[in-house]
């Protein structure tokens, strides 16, 4: 279930473009990786973020993971609701699990990232 | 299996009762003793601590003591950690009153008791690992580990040497090792290992360089396996100008068959809660002595134990080695461990060590050898001390992981080995089982482990729901991380 | 080998199983270049012969003077019950408490350990422990880093020398840097935090602060204006750490009650023995927002799949085998036993016996200030303290050399502990707990009278009964 509409990155975070906002978050198989999570680190507003630069951490139980910026820009938004509720990064990874909302700083860096398939292809080679 | 069936215990909070801690076990302070202080400087309320006597306390510890698995409950083939036996003389020695009431400020004349041993300990530790000069003050190997790599970066810098920015790490590695190169501010390289298990000399050759500071290699690695290309990696690291750390944490496989520094390390660091059977004490506290060759000495950690030429022993003074990296902690070290590990050495003598060392590896080799088969043993060559096994071919054929057959060991009366480490084994357990396990005890845990493997692919749901004997299930780990409770609240402050 | 249990038959049957004649074959995978041939040491010793080794050695140690020694370290009662508890192989025989489910009693003692140094500080995170005073206070003040994003603490001289020079050389490691402030020169405030050159100190704008560290009380025993360094340093964006004892936060304000934000310290009053310096216990504790920046272990309560209360190691993520070169301390293995020694102690106890110590040690260090004083060694600095003070005497490093040959131990030469400050120099520091007896602290005056030819000893003792 890798939603067709998304573009990926390589370390497992997808990104929504609508307008010259992207909208941010990690895939189903990146947090089924890390297991139950239970702390998401994320930016300030206003943070200006380049395309692959680290924006945060997520943590599960027993790992860790840096977060990549699929694109570039402001932040506009860090959902906020995971601070109480990181689980929901578990249970609904591309809805209420988003993580940042972006103002799209170039549309063109969307070419250097992988569409659905070449990012279920990828899962699948492990 | 003694841990199975014993009851939770409440918290101390929930004994007390007011008034039940009205003893008289110390005179009742003064009337007015305080006065002459401050009222700002006084506390407004007293602590809600707990009121208890003396037989509830006894009791709540006692019970609670009856669930914890130990060294002194049962075999504790925990990886890494060397879960030998911790003889009785030892505790016996460090609480002598002449050792246990001494102040660690009292004037050297009074301690040369105290000294004497410290010295002697440095002398057999240095002579023991090929250095030339021991520090004992590091409380723990991590700590350790921290000095060491701050006398590389003292020792390089003493040189006008100020490119070298990197430590060079194995993914094998402990966890500490880049954390500590972090600490000392360096950059971690992390070099990937070689298909049989020893570091990479390719990938090292391109990582090693100018701007490499150190090199930490955990000899035995972590694996268990001893470095197959430990002459030519030494070599290269010296040709680079850089220094060669060796973590001690292993050092059980090998003692007076290898010497770290007369085989070219620098620096190196002893766990003494590992190699020398001081207790582990439920985390804590170890000793992490640290041994380095000549070059280095300069920057060793204030203060050393030194001998004066009429025989006296004193502590080194404040700024006496202008070159020292400084103080890792106060005053000389995690003594009470030191003497336990100095008593061990001396039962032991040389050949006493040497034997040691070769039970460790003759039982782990044993063992091994008992459970391929079951598990996958993904090295083939003779192990040292310690051994890596896999449950990822079982975990194919029945769904069942290595965490649960760590939770299924602990049904049947044994500490799960440590799991999930190195990270660079799928499904590892690393297992250790020490020189102190007899033969029946060595021969039951594989016939555990082998009837765990049957019982994957017979039954894997009672593998997986494991442990069923235990004074707890499993844990809900992940609302103890969400929602932290780190202390007890008083009924008072709940409101 | 002298903890061994195998037979010559058993090591048999386990090289036949591997199938080589001699166990030197395991070894072969040991280059022969470096391979060693056996060591040089002392020849093993019987048990018989070891004890008796180990009880001359400590029998060369001196622990029969009176002692009035303190400087971070305190000789206390401990009740019996503390050690025979301790003794209990389960506990001290177990390790880190990876495995939950038969580690339960681990678990919950240290979580029980949090909870009373809680109740102690005020601050409601509480490490697991850590080394000792020194390193606890060094990682406290690499916390202030962490938490604030800059890159420069500020200690108080009246922090114990030790814990200054171990924080420099924790600091120096991670390119980070500090400043002393220094202490006030004289007046009723001498020997106490300099207020005016902190807020200097605090007003530079190209170094911003990351957090103060002062003591209380401060290394000379003396209370420190803790409220005051707080309200300076959260002007100023920094943290305060608070370096404190832990039997007097029985009586003393508690860290949280004056904004300290972290609080670190020596826990070996509670329980533990001296021992030439350790095992000790390092307290380190904090605010709730800072819990994602303590370093070390944290054991939280929570809940079995059968909904049974049980303990865990929690917020793992920090520590170095998960987070490896970006933890927040490479510390792996601490001082739990310690822990457990404090948590046996403060059971024991209870909050009357523990302010009954504080508030002990507090009568005993007056009538020691009054014997000294009579026997012509005031005190050097005006200001309250609880129960260690230093007192002047001319040529104290010899005063207290000589005093040694007459069984005192007349506390640390402050010459000793803080060499190169002329202010102190003619320093004892001497210190007072409820083991003291009166009949030592006219010992002490006695002597100390003789020896400064003040006044005859008889008097200067029975001046203070």
């Amino acid at each position: 279930m890798i939603p067709a509409d998304l573009r990926y990155t390589k370390e497992h975070e997808w990104v929504r473009v609508e307008g010259d906002a992207a909208t941010v978050g990690i895939t189903d198989h990146a947090a089924d990786q890390l297991g139950d999570i239970v702390f998401v680190e994320l930016p300030a507003v206003g943070t200006v973020l380049r395309q692959f630069a680290t924006f945060g951490v997520v943590e599960s139980v027993k790992a860790v993971s840096d977060l990549f910026a699929p694109v570039g820009g402001e932040v506009l938004e860090a959902n906020a609701a995971l601070g109480a509720t990181p689980e929901v990064v578990n249970s609904d990874p591309y809805g209420g699990g988003w993580m940042l909302r972006l103002r799209l700083a170039d549309p063109r860096q969307l070419d250097g990232l992988l569409d659905a398939a070449a990012y279920e292809a990828l899962v699948a080679e492990g | 299996m003694s841990v199975t069936g014993n009851p939770l215990q409440p918290t101390l909070l929930e004994l007390s009762r007011p008034g039940r801690g009205a003893g008289t076990r110390l005179p009742a302070a003064p009337a007015g003793a305080l006065a002459r202080l401050p009222a700002a400087a006084l506390r407004a309320t007293p602590p809600a601590l707990p009121e208890l006597n003396e037989a509830t306390v006894v009791r709540h510890y006692v019970n609670l003591s009856h669930l914890n698995w130990s060294v002194d409950t049962g075999f504790y083939p925990l990886g890494s950690c060397t879960m030998k036996y911790n003889p009785k003389v030892n505790e016996w020695a460090a609480r002598l009153p002449g050792f246990a009431a001494l102040h660690p400020l009292v004037p050297d004349e009074a301690a040369q008791g105290t000294l004497e041993l410290l010295w002697r300990l440095e002398q057999d530790l240095a002579e023991i690992s090929g250095m030339d000069a021991v520090t004992l003050q590091p409380a723990a190997g991590a700590q350790g580990e921290l000095t060491g790599i701050l006398m590389v970066r003292a020792y390089h810098r003493a040189r006008g040497d100020l490119a070298r920015t990197d430590v060079l790490v194995p993914d094998s590695a402990h966890g500490t090792n880049p954390a500590t190169a972090s600490m000392a501010g360096f950059r971690t390289v992390n070099i990937p290992s070689a298909p049989d298990g020893g570091v990479d000399l390719e990938a090292f050759r391109a990582a090693l360089g100018p701007a490499t500071a150190a090199v930490m290699i955990t000899n035995p690695s972590t694996l268990g396996l001893f470095e197959p290309r430990v002459v030519e990696l030494l070599e290269l690291v010296h040709a680079a100008g850089a220094l060669a750390y060796m973590d001690g944490a292993n050092l059980n496989a090998m003692l007076g068959h290898f010497r770290p520094g007369a085989a070219g390390f620098d620096v190196m660091h002893f766990n003494v809660h590992k190699t020398f059977s001081t207790p582990h004490g439920g985390g804590g506290p170890g000793a992490g002595p640290v041994g380095v060759r000549n070059h280095l000495v300069p920057f060793l950690p204030e203060p050393l134990v030194l001998r004066e030429p009429d025989g006296a022993f004193r502590l080194e003074r404040t700024g006496e080695r202008p070159a020292s990296i400084g103080r890792m902690r106060s005053f000389a070290g995690n003594v009470g461990i030191l003497v336990r590990a100095y008593a061990y050495i001396r039962a032991h003598g040389a050949d006493g060590l040497r034997e040691v060392s070769e039970d460790a590896v003759l039982a782990a080799n044993y063992l091994k050898h008992r459970l391929a088969g079951a598990y996958d043993v993904p090295f083939g060559r003779p192990c040292m001390h310690e051994f890596v096994a896999s449950a990822a071919t079982l975990r194919a054929g029945t769904g069942v992981r290595t965490l649960d057959v760590a939770k299924r060991l602990i049904d049947k009366g044994y500490h799960p080995p440590t799991i999930y480490f190195p990270l660079t084994v799928e499904e590892a357990m690393l297992i250790e089982p020490t020189e102190t396990e007899s033969l029946e005890t060595l021969d039951a845990f594989a016939d555990a482990m082998l009837e765990i493997a049957r019982e994957a692919h017979d039954d894997p749901d009672l593998v997986k729901g494991a442990p069923h004997e235990a004074p707890v299930r499993r844990l809900d780990e992940a609302t103890a991380a969400r929602q932290p409770d780190l202390r007890w609240r008083p009924a008072a402050q709940v409101d | 080998m002298a903890y061994g249990p195998h037979t010559a038959g058993e090591r048999e049957r386990m090289l036949g199983a591997l199938g080589i004649d001699a166990v030197d074959a395991l070894f072969d995978v040991i280059p022969a270049a470096v391979r060693a041939a056996g060591l040089r040491l002392p020849p093993a010793l019987t048990e018989m012969e070891l004890t008796g080794h180990l009880a001359a050695l400590a029998g060369r140690n001196r622990t029969d003077l009176a002692s009035f020694l303190g400087a971070g370290v305190y000789r206390h009662h401990i009740p019996p019950v503390v050690d025979q508890l301790l003794l209990r192989g389960e506990f001290y025989t177990a390790y880190t408490p990876y495995q939950p489910e038969i580690s339960q009693g681990t678990l919950q003692t240290i979580y029980e350990y949090q909870s009373l140094l809680a109740e102690l500080t005020g601050l409601d995170v509480v490490s697991a422990s850590h080394y000792d005073g020194a390193a606890a206070t060094a990682e406290g003040a690499l916390m202030t880093c962490r938490a604030t994003r800059r890159e420069h603490v500020l200690v108080s001289r009246g922090v114990h020398p030790h814990y200054r020079e171990t924080l420099a050389t924790y600091f120096g490691g991670a390119n980070l840097a500090w400043d002393e402030v220094p202490l006030v020169a004289d007046g009723p405030a001498a020997g106490t935090t300099d207020l005016a050159a902190l807020e200097r100190l605090l007003a530079d704008p190209q170094r911003p602060v990351a957090g103060v560290v002062a003591a209380q009380p401060s290394v000379l025993g003396l209370l420190e204006p803790m409220e005051e360094i707080g309200r300076l340093a959260h002007a100023a964006g920094a943290l305060l750490v608070s370096v404190v004892e832990p039997v007097s936060l029985a009586v003393l304000a508690p860290p949280a009650a004056y904004g300290a934000d972290i609080a670190t310290g020596e826990g070996q009053p509670l329980g533990m023995p001296l021992q030439y310096g350790g095992p000790y216990l390092g307290i380190v504790a904090c605010r709730e927002p800072l819990v994602r920046q303590i370093p070390g272990r944290l054991i939280g309560r929570t809940t079995d799949l059968e909904g049974r209360t049980a303990y865990v190691m929690t917020l793992r993520a920090r520590e170095q085998d998960i987070r490896r070169e970006r933890a927040a301390s490479n510390i792996c293995t601490n001082q739990a036993l310690c822990a457990l020694a404090a948590s046996i102690y403060l059971a024991a106890l209870g909050p009357g016996g523990l302010a009954d110590v504080a508030a002990t040690g507090a009568a005993r260090a007056a009538e020691l200030e009054a014997a000294l004083a009579a026997a012509g060694a005031p005190r050097l600095h005006p200001g309250p303290y609880l129960s260690e003070f230093a007192v002047r005497v001319p040529d104290a490093p010899a005063v207290h050399r000589r005093l040694l040959a007459r069984g005192i131990l007349a506390g640390v030469p402050l010459a000793r502990l803080e060499p190169g400050d002329p202010a102190l120099a003619n320093g004892l520091l001497v210190c007072a707990t409820e083991v003291t007896t009166s009949d030592e602290i006219g010992r002490f005056g006695a002597a100390l009278a003789a020896e400064l030819g003040a006044r005859p000893a008889a008097t200067a003792a029975g001046a203070v009964r």
